[in-house]
């Protein structure tokens, strides 16, 4: 794991609107973490947690207020020139939720595909032009006929593929999906991720996945990290965070997703999670290493509490 | 238990510019009284459909083709507009989708959800408030009488989508259709919400028929479930039945294309190909060229229903005696294996345990 490097650091982000003014918004505040070449990190939490934002800023969307987002070891509040902004933006791509509301629906398929393929001069022809976007659409699984259609054309599920031809278009190494399966139908939705997985695997792509749905998102991450109130809570391989989790708000998040198991459902007890018991008093909290790979949001004297819960689940497996 | 709503051979067109969209293609099911009928399928399957001719509250593009929709002795199709006012918000009541735009920016809360009291039940002034207030303080919005003042604004998605089933519940209503009722919620809000409809549903004696795709939230609330395709139901059963012994392979998919949190494969199962165009719907079977199980008769004629216990039944060739036995995959070979566990040891079915016959009538 030493080994793999990391495409993207975040340190004590901050990403702060309205500032000075009476409803000045904390929607990030101070967020710290690392996503691995290759691998998808989770990111999840309830609306108004500030996942989105987390994404938009590191896609260079906002300005932060403070702290230091390095991809592929480069700052990117100090991409200067034109042509450091434009690999910047060739190399990091955006799926977004709606499908409907993503696509210019003036525009022709081909045309959407193709705006990153004009913008960055990937094209030496207008007949590679069409050769690349019929490629696309066949990764995709879209038919290249779709080319010259329009977006009301197809359905949501198909929209949404036309959104990761666009991603793709350009090569990119890094892609945040920013709930890109919630407005689908259930059927859909496994087409979708399914498609995103093999991508991954054929073009070593690395994702920021971000949703609330807690299921989809512990099957398609490696890591997870969980984020409240604009802070993440805890972060762990998603195996180690679904069986062993150790942060009380974790637990409650877990503890209220549906399962389609009519017998669970009805043994089914909700944890409720007070943030006023756990985040109410003024100790400085931060992000701690409880066992290796798992971290958790504590203060010092909440420390050996989790040693202790960590050392518990290790007992309950041997 | 005594039928409060019986739908019979329900089918809808939509007039459209392209030919008449046959959105609902005989629904037949019945909804009993205190039950959870959940209804789930696909957008475009028609169930959103059928809860509104039930509400009367159709597209004027609507045209009801066939069927009725019997409540207390009254076919609701052919009741005038005049009529359907003093059943809706009355008897029958909807809570709306989407929280967020389902109330009225521009009115106070409590003169909202008083409204239905005022108009139904020519209820004085004060009486309408101290029912709100019961009403509000039930559905856990704190310091009801004072935020009975406050507009929408001033509220929380999650507490706004409590204001709006308050308004749905404020005249005890009979039936209560809830479309998706928490899908624009967080998981925790979701839980909350889902239980406290619960409670009320036993405080009240409502029937409620409740749309999702969430099969995890349907697991939770139903009592019963009609999985609907195409227009169709094709599949009714009481929850344990379609969730551990499903017969018909779209609710196979369905399910196993839902990953849980124990869900370790590599790749998820997904129901290839997309619904059909119901402005031409198939001959046969509507789910056959998306059915790995599909047989020949599937693409020549539609399937009826076929008993599988008094209480399931499925629209599928496979359950007809001369079908080929087939093995159904492997999550639902698991389930069905958890099933008979849980008979042998007397642990389904804790819900319902006098559920009678409910079969759809067949075409």
């Amino acid at each position: 794991m030493a080994a793999r490097k990391k495409i993207l650091q975040i340190k004590n982000l901050k990403q702060y609107f309205n500032i000075g003014k009476p409803d000045e918004v904390k929607a990030v505040d101070d967020v710290s973490f690392d996503i691995y070449e290759g691998e998808t990190f989770g990111l999840v939490g309830e609306s108004g947690s500030g996942k989105t934002t987390v994404g938009r800023s590191v896609i260079h969307l906002y300005n932060p207020t403070a702290g230091e987002i390095l991809f592929n070891d480069r700052d990117i509040r100090k991409l200067k020139s034109t042509k450091e902004q434009l690999q910047f933006r060739r190399e990091m791509q955006m799926i977004f939720q709606d499908p409907y509301a993503s696509l210019n629906p003036r525009m022709k398929v081909k045309d959407i595909i193709a705006e990153g393929i004009d913008i960055h001069h990937l094209a030496k022809s207008s007949a590679d032009r069409d050769a690349q976007v019929a490629h696309l659409l066949e990764v995709v699984g879209l038919n290249a006929d779709h080319s010259t259609r329009y977006p009301y054309e197809f359905s949501g599920g198909q929209r949404q593929r036309i959104g990761i031809a666009r991603a793709l278009a350009v090569q990119p190494k890094f892609i945040i999906a920013d709930e890109p399966i919630s407005a689908l139908d259930v059927s859909i939705q496994a087409q979708v991720v399914n498609l995103l997985q093999d991508l991954q695997e054929q073009h070593n792509l690395t994702y920021l996945f971000i949703a609330h749905d807690l299921s989809m998102v512990k099957y398609i991450s490696d890591r997870i990290g969980v984020i409240h109130y604009g802070r993440l809570m805890e972060i762990a391989t998603s195996d180690e965070i679904y069986a062993n989790p150790l942060h009380p708000y974790t637990e409650s998040l877990l503890s209220a997703v549906p399962v389609p198991d009519p017998q669970y459902e009805r043994n089914r007890k909700p944890i409720p999670y007070d943030a006023a018991a756990h985040e109410g008093d003024d100790k400085k909290r931060q992000l701690v290493e409880i066992v290796p790979g798992h971290f958790v949001r504590a203060s010092e004297d909440e420390l050996p509490a989790y040693r202790e819960k960590a050392e518990q689940y290790r007992a309950q497996l041997s | 238990m005594d039928n409060i709503l019986e739908v019979k051979d329900l089918k809808i067109n939509f007039g459209t510019f392209a030919g008449d969209v046959q959105a609902v293609r005989g629904v037949s099911f019945n909804l009993r009284k205190g039950e959870t009928l959940a209804i789930v399928g696909e957008t475009g399957s028609g169930k959103s459909v059928t809860t509104k001719a039930i509400m009367g509250l159709l597209d004027s593009n609507a045209k009801i083709a066939s069927g009725s929709i019997m409540f207390a002795g009254e076919d609701l199709l052919k009741a005038n507009a005049h009529e359907m006012a003093a059943i809706n918000g009355n008897n029958i009541a909807e809570i709306i989708q989407d929280p967020m735009t389902s109330l009225d920016p521009t009115m106070t809360i409590g003169k909202q959800v008083s409204e239905p009291l005022r108009i139904h039940k020519s209820m004085s002034k004060e009486k309408a408030i101290a029912r709100t207030k019961e009403v509000l303080a039930l559905v856990g919005i704190q310091n009801a009488e004072a935020r009975m003042k406050d507009y929408p604004h001033q509220f929380s998605g999650g507490q706004r989508q409590r204001i709006v089933i308050a308004m749905a519940l404020v005249n005890y209503p009979k039936i209560l259709i809830a479309d998706e009722p928490t899908t624009a919620l967080d998981v925790t809000i979701q839980a909350q919400i889902l239980d406290l409809m619960t409670e009320l549903q036993q405080k009240i004696d409502t029937s409620i028929i409740f749309i999702t795709h969430d099969l995890g939230v349907v697991a939770g609330m139903a009592d019963r479930v009609a999985v609907m395709y195409a227009g169709k139901i094709i599949e009714v059963g009481t929850v344990d039945e379609i969730f551990y012994d499903p017969k018909h392979p779209y609710t196979w998919g369905l399910i196993n294309s839902m990953p849980t949190l124990d869900t370790k494969a590599k790749r998820l199962y997904a129901i290839p190909g997309t619904p059909p165009d119901l402005l031409d719907p198939p001959k046969g079977d509507a789910f056959a060229p998306r059915n790995e199980y599909a047989l020949k008769i599937d693409t020549e004629m539609a399937p009826p229903f076929f008993p599988i216990t008094a209480t399931h039944s499925a629209a599928t060739w496979l359950l007809h005696p001369d079908a080929p036995q087939v093995t159904p995959p492997p999550e639902i070979v698991r389930r069905q294996e958890v099933y008979q566990e849980m008979v042998d040891k007397g642990l389904d079915q804790p819900n319902n345990p006098e559920v009678k016959l409910n079969t759809p009538a067949t075409d």
